[in-house]
């Protein structure tokens, strides 16, 4: 399992996510800036951001402990290792077998610990109040995510994301609806957990209304520019995922070198509509009050829920 | 074998007794007697680790009443529980052994003398081999924790704690008895051998399962026999509420086990859904209070509550499967469970170890005081963190392989027959997910609140923890990593467990795999690896340190945090317990009974607080024990403390009697 060509696939596709994540938020960000009828901001914006916040003083509040500093490179290296997880261009991957789709969840949950102690370590209002709407959304959205992956888990009888991403590419077309109610959830989930309205707004300023961006108040500089990359991969990662399950055509099986190419084009189609699409979310929906927020994320886990049960009684 | 572990059972017993000779040496107990405690254990551990690939040995001691002698038996179940007793009780003695220092001689050498009569009974609970050692050992458990949980004796609430957990012990262990003699069913002996033999009907098995589910569940702190634990976990010193919360209630799960799949033996899946659901209600109810509490003991105590649920959980859905005929998904269940079992005796001692080390030093034990820690108890923080971390099921922990473990079983779910259970099966698995991210958020809270952020009360001079506490916290914190990072190991041990007592294990799938990968059933199904987990995680988080250096110039520069403009900013103003437990009191708002105190506008001096009760009390406990004051007050007309009417009911008895026998 462990050959050359295999690692040397899997390094290219962690580090294509991960270089290439922030490219992905820029293209969210024009198609917004276009539906908005805005002048829409260059594609490469994301990465002039991250190039200054580099290049900037760090400034730490003086009330931290080193959890705070060490907590931005946890959250970028959780992030990486789930960009070589997820199936994105190929199912072969020497790291796969190493987390399953449970794992992954953890690898999730861990990031969002790690960022909410952080924003605790401040000792400021803000940093508790973003901590604990933060870990609402994430228990909310958790049991949600989980579900969905059991439905897709239950229909390959595998909870390998590369083994579900096979299975479900070579099924055949027809409409599972279990899936359908589990996109529905997984969609919820994805705008919940990457902090998009209607959960959260990304681009807000004020504190008081702020989820994900409360938690980060306090950070600059180099550690704020791993934090934003590592959002950009956890959403490229979210939606990668979502391709595994609902839409998996188009990627390579085994080590076929000669259809990598076709599947990064297949891919760069499939994140495209994507971002236009989680754009177009955005700009149709208002963000929500907090305790909307629980009913929200409640109806995709019950929606997850009702998907995996779908599976059983259709099957069965 | 057998005699060793038997030795070091009665190296505890001797250990105690020694404590209590010297009186007025106390630094022997303090320098000798508890690290000694902590050696036994570690041979203990020893032992069972070892047992559990061995076939079983017994033997017979000549004690006891006459023509009841005591049975013992070593078997790969009775190993694992002893490998659980005795390595954590290690890390526990070890720390003791700081924690105990400023105790008074008296006291010190009375506390010895309980802890280790208690360890001790908790060794021959798992050797036992017959009802009737069994009980003896059983009640001399609870008899000692109940002492040790009363050491404070002079507060009132300490006093009452322990009555309502001596009252819940003997309750269970009426159920238990019953549920022996059941088992025995009116022939042969008592031993554990002849109620194997015993053929029972399907009513007296169903009678004998809800007997000892309802006495080992009252131990384990089960809905609704919960009550007494999040009332006498907290009242015991903190070694001992470890010892509670890690190791005592596991007896339970021992005993469970013991008589459902050993004495018992065919299990059937209508058992199964009971655990399943009492299961899957301790397991939510657990961690919903636990959120609501401010106190870091009794938190703690609720969490036990949760993972005695997770535990269960595991258990029932191996019930199921073994009842339907799938004995390898059964087996994994079983796993699952006794993994989860011993995970939670590691990462609980901790963290209560870890909570009497903040109350050690700083007095304080309500988390809406604390704050900062992490600044003035670092290396406290360091091993409250890994359990903190460890209990909230993260890669690449041991909380997260016994709780995917479980996840893995319930996955199996598609083998079974009937569609209600097919489909329900999965739904447990959700409970399981979302009391698994509660938990995480619990303990972002408890951790955030009382280590990290600013000081909420000005406290004397904080100390970290002392050496030997640093140790014991250091031997557990290093548990939560082993037993995270090569589970495999521990998974065959299991099997072998499994295995002797079930006959069956897992796949051959299974158990080929090497020692870096987790594989419940097949490696195209499931695996996992924490330590590849691991190192990627780290390799990245290092390399990305090393390039961040080259593209940055690495000034950084120290201010206050964001006001907001507004400069007064105060330690007050951040996030308490209650604060952050408030999305739960509304989200969940129904299942609790609060009572909430609120500030008025005009309030000079604001102070908020809530009080969150268990409906379990005003659904159950106190409609019982208006009924127990009800019967005795009637019964009490009998007594009228008049000899001659005494008499009278002599006499009338006598005339009875001879009408009746004659």
């Amino acid at each position: 399992m462990s050959q050359f060509p295999g690692i040397a696939l899997q390094l290219l596709q962690s580090l294509l996510v991960v270089l290439a994540a922030p490219l992905v938020l820029g293209w969210v960000n024009i198609c917004r800036a276009w539906l908005q009828s805005r002048s829409a901001p260059s594609v490469l914006l994301p990465y002039y951001t991250l190039a200054k916040l580099f290049h900037k003083d760090a400034v730490i509040a003086n009330t931290t402990s080193p959890m705070f500093r060490v907590t931005p490179y946890v959250l970028f290296g959780c992030m990486a290792l789930a960009a070589g997880i997820v199936p994105v261009l190929a199912t072969d991957l020497p790291f796969a077998p190493a987390a399953d789709i449970i794992a992954l969840v953890g690898l999730f949950a861990t990031a969002r610990v790690f960022a909410a102690l952080a924003a605790m370590d401040t000792g400021t209002s803000f940093g508790g109040l973003g901590a604990r709407r933060e870990m609402l959304v994430g228990f909310l959205a958790e049991p949600a995510i989980l579900m969905t992956l059991f439905t897709a888990a239950f229909i390959s009888g595998s909870t390998q994301l590369t083994t579900i991403a096979e299975t479900l590419a070579h099924r055949e077309f027809a409409i599972y609806p279990s899936l359908a109610f589990a996109a529905v959830a997984f969609l919820i989930v994805l705008l919940a957990e990457n902090a998009r309205i209607p959960v959260d707004n990304p681009t807000t300023h004020l504190e008081l209304t702020m989820l994900h961006e409360a938690q980060i108040l306090e950070y600059s500089a180099r550690h704020l520019a791993l934090i934003e990359w590592a959002s950009a991969i956890k959403l490229v990662a979210y939606m990668t995922i979502g391709f595994a399950l609902f839409v998996p055509w188009g990627i390579a099986e085994g080590d076929d070198w000669g259809a990598i190419p076709a599947a990064l084009a297949v891919l760069a189609v499939k994140l495209a509509v994507a971002g236009a699409g989680l754009a177009f979310i955005e700009t149709l929906l208002a963000k929500m009050r907090i305790f909307l927020v629980a009913e929200f994320l409640s109806t995709a886990f019950l929606l997850a829920v009702l998907g995996m049960l779908t599976h059983f009684l259709v099957r069965g | 074998m057998l005699a060793g572990s038997l030795a070091a059972a009665l190296a505890w017993l001797a250990i105690g007794l020694a404590g209590l000779i010297p009186a007025g040496n106390a630094a022997l107990a303090r320098r000798v007697l508890f690290p000694l405690g902590a050696a036994a254990g570690l041979v203990l551990a020893g032992i069972g680790a070892q047992a559990a690939w061995l076939p079983p040995s017994t033997m017979v001691l000549p004690l006891g009443l006459p023509d009841l002698p005591f049975h013992l038996r070593l078997d790969p179940l009775a190993g694992f529980f002893l490998l659980l007793l005795g390595s954590v009780s290690a890390g526990i003695s070890v720390y003791a052994n700081g924690y105990f220092g400023a105790e008074t001689p008296g006291r010190l050498g009375l506390i010895c003398l309980q802890y280790h009569v208690f360890l001790a009974a908790m060794a021959l609970v798992i050797l036992a081999d017959d009802a009737y050692l069994f009980m003896v050992a059983w009640e001399t458990m609870a008899l000692a924790s109940y002492f040790l949980v009363t050491t404070d004796h002079r507060v009132p609430e300490v006093r009452s704690a322990g009555f309502l957990y001596l009252l819940m012990a003997h309750i269970g262990a009426i159920a238990i008895l019953l549920c022996f003699g059941v088992l025995h069913g009116g022939q042969g002996d008592y031993s554990f051998a002849a109620l194997r033999e015993a053929d029972l009907t399907p009513f007296w098995a169903n009678v004998a399962f809800l007997l000892a589910f309802i006495g080992f569940g009252a131990k384990a702190g089960m809905i609704p026999l919960h009550a007494w634990l999040p009332e006498a976990h907290p009242a015991a010193p903190s070694p001992v509420s470890a010892l509670m919360s890690g190791v005592m209630i596991k007896t339970a799960i021992y005993g469970m086990v013991r008589v459902l799949y050993d004495l018992i033996g065919a299990v059937r899946w209508e058992w199964g859904l009971v655990v399943l659901l009492v299961g899957a209600g301790t397991t939510l109810f657990g961690v919903l209070f636990a959120l609501m509490q401010h106190d870091l003991k009794r938190l703690l105590a609720y969490h036990s509550v949760e993972n005695i649920g997770i535990i269960l959980l595991g258990l029932g859905m191996s019930m199921v499967f073994f009842g339907f005929g799938h004995p390898a998904a059964g087996a994994l269940g079983l796993i699952a469970a006794l993994y989860h079992t011993l995970n939670h005796a590691v990462f609980k001692g901790l963290l209560f170890l870890g909570a009497g080390s903040i109350l050690h030093s700083t007095g304080l034990k309500d988390l809406n005081h604390m704050g900062g820690l992490a600044r003035t108890m670092p290396a406290t923080a360091f091993h409250f963190l890994v359990g903190a971390l460890a209990i909230s099921a993260l890669p690449p922990l041991n909380g997260f392989v016994s709780e995917w473990l479980t996840f893995q079983t319930a996955l199996q779910a598609p083998l079974l027959e009937n569609g209600v259970l097919r489909s329900l099966l999965p739904l447990f698995a959700a409970t399981l997910a979302l009391a698994g991210a509660l938990t995480a958020m619990c303990f972002v809270k408890v951790y955030g609140v009382a280590f990290l952020g600013q000081p909420r009360v000005k406290t004397g001079p904080i100390h970290d923890a002392g050496l030997s506490e640093r140790l014991g916290l250091a031997w557990l914190a290093a548990g939560c990593f082993v037993l995270g990072l090569f589970p495999a190991a521990m998974l065959h041990t299991l099997n072998q467990v499994g295995v002797s007592i079930t006959g069956h294990g897992l796949s051959a799938d299974a158990l080929e795999s090497s020692w870096l990968w987790l594989v419940p059933t097949h490696p195209a199904q499931a695996s996992y690896s924490p330590i590849v987990f691991l190192l990627v995680v780290l390799a990245v988080v290092l390399l990305t340190i090393r390039l961040v250096r080259v593209f940055y110039h690495g000034r950084v520069r120290r201010a206050d945090p964001w006001d907001c403009g507004f400069p007064e900013q105060t330690s007050r103003m951040q996030d308490t317990a209650d604060a952050f437990g408030q999305p739960i009191a509304v989200v969940f708002g129904p299942l609790y009974l609060m009572k909430r105190h609120l500030p008025g506008p005009e309030d000079g001096t604001p102070k908020y607080s809530i009080k969150v009760e268990d409906r379990h009390w005003g659904w159950i406990y106190l409609p019982v024990a208006q009924l127990a004051e009800l019967v005795s007050a009637k019964v009490g007309l009998l007594q009228r403390g008049r000899i001659s009417t005494y008499l009278l009911y002599s006499f009338l008895t006598l005339i009875a009697l001879l009408v009746f026998v004659r």
